[in-house]
């Protein structure tokens, strides 16, 4: 056989070889992927299984809450009246007037009332019912929650006053007069004759 | 002669670098899957995971359901007792 044939079946040789070490090592890259793949594909049955009943569950959810607030939002506007009803609303969430009531599209181009000077601070409270009140704390049936030795200080708490009264710590007046702890001008002339002007 | 000579220098010089650097390049493309397809199995496996909380959805239903009776029974007073505006 000539060398040159030799070369050529030498070379031929090392193209298969390197074909053999190259697509078996790309198999086995493939046969990781495949795997990888099963266990995504595993993963996501999982996903979708757990998924599954989400919805009915969250359109359950969303009709009994969308229920409640469409009742609690009459109730509002049907004691309040829309003018006020905003007002409160705006009271209670400063700028939610803005996006007015759900089912009072209507409720969006009113202008919100300042609620202070149409509600008494205990209509106000009487709002808050529900959402801060202790009301829910206690047991209906238990003990009443106001304090009642001092039921009177709290019933008038409600109401604006007439006078602000508040901080109650504020710095007392001075005291002023000639027997005052503090004198505030130390003039030496007080209580001398009056100094009279010399004449020309 | 001559010419199996020149066929033998163009097997070796443009066909066998050519057939390896086509090969590297489809195994290079293959092992640069295998992390992505790691990581995305990863990241199934861990949303799976997070899933594990739906079942508690059905008792915020119930709560949900209770809560909204509560409120309706509440603003039932209320329409009793506050006068209409």
């Amino acid at each position: 056989m000539p060398a040159a044939g030799v070369v050529l079946i030498v070379t031929v040789v090392l193209i298969v070889l390197a074909l053999v070490y190259y697509l078996v090592s790309t198999i086995v890259q493939l046969r990781a992927i495949t795997n990888g793949l099963d266990d995504v594909i595993g993963n996501v049955g999982e996903i979708l299984a757990k998924t599954e009943p989400v919805e009915p569950v969250v359109a359950d959810i969303n009709a009994n809450l969308d229920a409640a607030v469409g009742a609690l939002e009459g109730l509002l506007v049907k004691k309040a009246g829309m003018d006020d009803a905003m007002g409160l609303v705006d009271g209670l969430y400063p700028g939610a007037a803005a996006a007015g009531l759900r089912d009072f599209p209507e409720s969006r181009e009113i202008t919100p009332p300042r609620i202070g000077e149409v509600y008494t601070k205990g209509t106000l409270t009487l709002a808050r019912l529900g959402r801060e009140a202790p009301i829910a704390v206690a047991n209906p049936a238990g003990p009443v929650l106001r304090n009642v030795e001092y039921g009177s200080l709290n019933a008038r708490l409600l109401y604006p006053e007439a006078r602000q009264a508040r901080p109650e710590r504020l710095e007392r007046s001075p005291v002023i007069g000639t027997d005052s702890p503090e004198q505030y001008e130390q003039r030496e002339d007080i209580g001398k004759p009056r100094k009279r002007m010399r004449s020309a | 002669m001559t010419l199996w000579w020149i066929g033998d220098i163009v097997l070796l010089v443009v066909v066998v670098p050519i057939v390896l650097y086509l090969l590297n390049d489809v195994l290079s493309a293959s092992k640069s899957i295998v992390p992505s397809v790691r990581k995305i199995a990863d990241v199934t496996a861990a949303g799976s995971r997070d899933l594990d909380a739906v079942p508690l959805l059905l008792t915020t239903q119930d709560q949900v359901r209770q809560t909204v009776a509560g409120v309706a029974n509440y603003g039932g007073s209320l329409d009793v007792i506050i006068d209409d505006a």
